[in-house]
């Protein structure tokens, strides 16, 4: 059973070696190559689950050497998987979602000529973001990590002829980077502290070691987990990273790649269980970005940037549910595949959308869609009900637990952190009814382009509406599946741990407020987006929307702080270099060179003048010995 | 007569040739400064040798005689092709630095 998981990944990176190597002649069957080992991988993933599901909750874990990598006296690292229940949750959500929009890409990228290598990135992607969960030791997953990296920077400046996108897979790639120091300084801190960096032995050693170097660790994997998961402070790349085509936002961009963050904090749960501190951090963040988020996605106007501040803030309620430690390790896992399905769901749908738009993405240029792509419309709605946590679908059960589990974790920091939760989740009912009713409801707004094609809104084909309704099932059932009987936490607590925490109020409380915040968020935007209509052109807006629109100013403060205040470093690091380190160098040369000018005079060509020099030299030594004598 | 007063005159003549060595310009007389100094050695050599009762200091005063002679061979010849090449016996003129 063990050796079927080095054929997960071997499968989609086998796809990615051919389809990259193949050349031209694979143009006209890679994306069926590419769909059907991704659906392979899939198949694998469902027989490894069913063989799992066979064994008790205790014997579940499996795990696969296959090579020693790098092997020196006392510093071993293997090529090495480890299946559990997390692992497993998070295959069969890479793998299942990744199949799906596998498929819709055929449809989508249809008249691209760059098509197969498309693919073959996204290929590349699965592969690596399996090795990233797969993994049993913090190097091979660090491994996984810039993998995910670099397929997500090819994919979001897959067109690079526009420079937009270009700069935007830059700018990811240039933030990740922060973060994966953040990571490599972690494992370099577990070596130095455990001298490994197994999952096994490093999981289970914490108990000895102090709870300082543990907060440092925790807080570098924190950092790792911001740059990925894009949150606040490393939040600014994910925006942007919507230049990449829209099946790349789904599948990296909101259901896997940017949850690879709280995978890394929920795997070593055990490291922040023991550091309060980082765990405190961890929360702060969460919380600020689940805000952070969401207030980004009430402005945005590019229904693919309302649509990525909304997975921002989604991150942020996962994140703060794996900082609250045991109570919300499960909840964190729960909400992220949830978010997988509804969210991957709602990117496939607005990629429908702008299919059909002659790939305009300004909200305000659509209105009344919902008559011309009724497919779209009920998968989109489906969707937005599973995000805004309307009872009964995914991201009721999912959102409410997070909630739930931040009011238990107790004391003025359970109030608080309640609160931001419920707020967060009335402003995502917001921007989410304002995305719907902007895009679907209300008078058309679109007027021909600048060459006068007017664009004739129609339902995309169907291996795009098929994953669509396929992830629409899932938005629908999986958080009742899930949630009902605990299921998911029966199946996840023997790998995360559970625990009830003391919820100061009762779980019907907590589940009435979070429909009434619902409502509010609903009847807010229902008042300001559906009662009248919408102008084409924005409105300037209240302060706050004006920074909302400009993502409440994260690239200005990144220009004013790191570009700015880099651009002084290096000047003042060059005026130094110029005038202390060419002033040192140049002086001495100049000294010595002075100093042999005047001692090449002695050397005139004179014999009588070297006699001189000899006859003293020597009246000098003969003075000295009798000296020395006499004394 | 005091052998002491050798060393006197051995010390004048070589004071004498070490000043002459210096001094003069002319190739010839800085070589024959240099014999006086030679020989003012041997009769140090000598005097020591007086003064102790060993033959050794005479037997090495032959040796640098002999070493003198050779000397003179060569450095005379250099002195009359330098002098043939150049037309002055003057060593400051066989400077060909450039400063």
């Amino acid at each position: 059973m063990e050796n079927l998981i080095a054929l997960l990944i071997a499968a989609p990176l086998l796809g990615a070696v051919v389809l990259l190597c193949g050349g031209r002649r694979l143009d006209r069957t890679g994306h069926w190559l590419g769909t059907a080992l991704a659906g392979a991988s899939f198949l694998i993933g469902v027989v490894l689950f069913a063989g799992m599901l066979g064994e008790s909750a205790d014997e579940r874990t499996l795990h696969q050497r296959l090579f020693s990598w790098i092997p020196v006296e006392g510093f071993q690292a293997d090529i090495a998987f480890q299946l559990d229940q997390l692992s497993m949750t998070f295959v069969l959500l890479i793998t299942g979602v990744g199949t799906l929009i596998h498929i819709y890409s055929i449809g989508y990228m249809e008249h691209d000529e760059r098509r197969r290598r498309f693919f073959g990135y996204l290929n590349l992607f699965l592969s690596a973001m399996l090795l990233l969960v797969l993994a049993d030791n913090y190097l091979l997953l660090y491994f996984g990590w810039e993998g995910v990296g670099l397929a997500s920077y090819l994919l979001i400046g897959f067109w690079q002829h526009k420079p937009s996108a270009a700069t935007a897979a830059k700018k990811a790639f240039l933030v990740n980077r922060v973060g994966d120091i953040g990571l490599s300084i972690a494992i370099m801190l577990m070596f130095t502290t455990f001298g490994t960096f197994a999952f096994g032995p490093v999981l289970g050693s914490v108990g000895e070691t102090g709870e300082g170097t543990l907060t440092a660790i925790g807080l570098m994997l924190l950092l790792a987990a911001c740059g990925k998961s894009a949150q606040v402070p490393l939040q600014s790349w994910l925006g942007d990273a919507m230049e990449g085509p829209t099946p790349v936002s789904a599948l990296i961009h909101a259901a896997t790649m940017v949850t690879a963050g709280v995978y890394l904090i929920v795997r070593s749960g055990a490291i922040f269980n023991a550091a309060p501190d980082a765990q405190l951090v961890v929360v702060v963040v969460g919380a600020v970005t689940l805000l952070f988020g969401a207030v980004v996605g009430c402005a945005k106007d590019d229904i693919k940037k309302a649509l990525a501040g909304s997975t921002m803030s989604q991150i942020g309620y996962m994140i703060l549910a794996a900082g609250l430690g045991p109570i919300g390790y499960v909840f964190a896992i729960m909400h992220l595949v949830t978010h997988g399905f509804f969210k991957a769901g709602l990117f496939l749908g607005a990629g429908s959308v702008m299919h059909g738009m002659n790939d305009e993405v300004d909200m305000r240029k659509y209105g009344g869609l919902r008559k011309h792509m009724p497919i779209t419309f009920v998968t989109f709605g489906l969707g937005y009900l599973a995000i805004i946590g309307f009872p009964g679908l995914s991201g009721f059960f999912s959102k409410d637990k997070i909630i739930e589990s931040a009011f238990a974790k107790g004391g003025a920091e359970g109030w608080i952190l309640g609160a931001v939760t419920l707020l967060g989740a009335a402003i995502t009912a917001f921007y989410m009814t304002r995305v719907m009713l902007m895009t679907f409801f209300g008078e058309k707004r679109w007027q021909p382009d600048a060459e006068g094609h007017e664009p004739h809104p129609h339902e995309s084909p169907r291996s795009m509406t098929i994953p669509m309704i396929v992830l629409a099932f899932g938005s629908v059932f999986a958080g009742g599946f899930f949630g009902i009987g605990d299921r998911f936490l029966n199946w996840l607590e023997p790998v995360t741990g559970y625990d009830h925490g003391h919820a100061p109020i009762s779980a019907a409380t907590v589940t009435t407020a979070t429909v009434v915040v619902l409502l509010i968020g609903v009847g807010v935007a229902w008042l300001m987006y559906g009662r009248r209509p919408v102008p084409v052109l924005a409105p300037r807006g209240s302060l706050l929307t004006r920074a909302a629109r400009r993502d409440l100013y994260q690239d200005d403060i990144n220009h004013a702080v790191l570009v700015r205040g880099g651009e002084h470093l290096t000047r003042s690091l060059v005026y130094v270099d110029h005038t202390l380190v060419d002033g040192v160098v140049n002086g001495t040369a100049a000294s010595v060179g002075g100093l042999s000018g005047r001692l090449r005079k002695m050397q005139n060509g004179y014999a009588r003048s070297y006699a001189v020099s000899m006859f003293g030299g020597t009246a000098v030594l003969i003075a000295a010995t009798l000296l020395m004598r006499a004394v | 007569m005091n052998p002491v007063n050798y060393l006197y005159l051995a010390a004048l003549l070589f004071t004498i040739g070490a000043a002459g060595v210096l001094i003069r310009r002319n190739a010839i007389v800085v070589f024959m400064c240099i014999e006086l100094m030679l020989n003012a050695c041997n009769l140090t050599l000598v005097a020591f040798s007086r003064m102790h009762g060993n033959l050794d200091g005479q037997i090495i005063a032959f040796f640098v005689m002999v070493v003198a002679a050779a000397e003179v061979v060569v450095g005379l010849a250099i002195i009359v092709s330098l002098f043939r090449s150049r037309h002055s016996a003057s060593v400051d003129d066989a400077s060909l630095m450039k400063l």
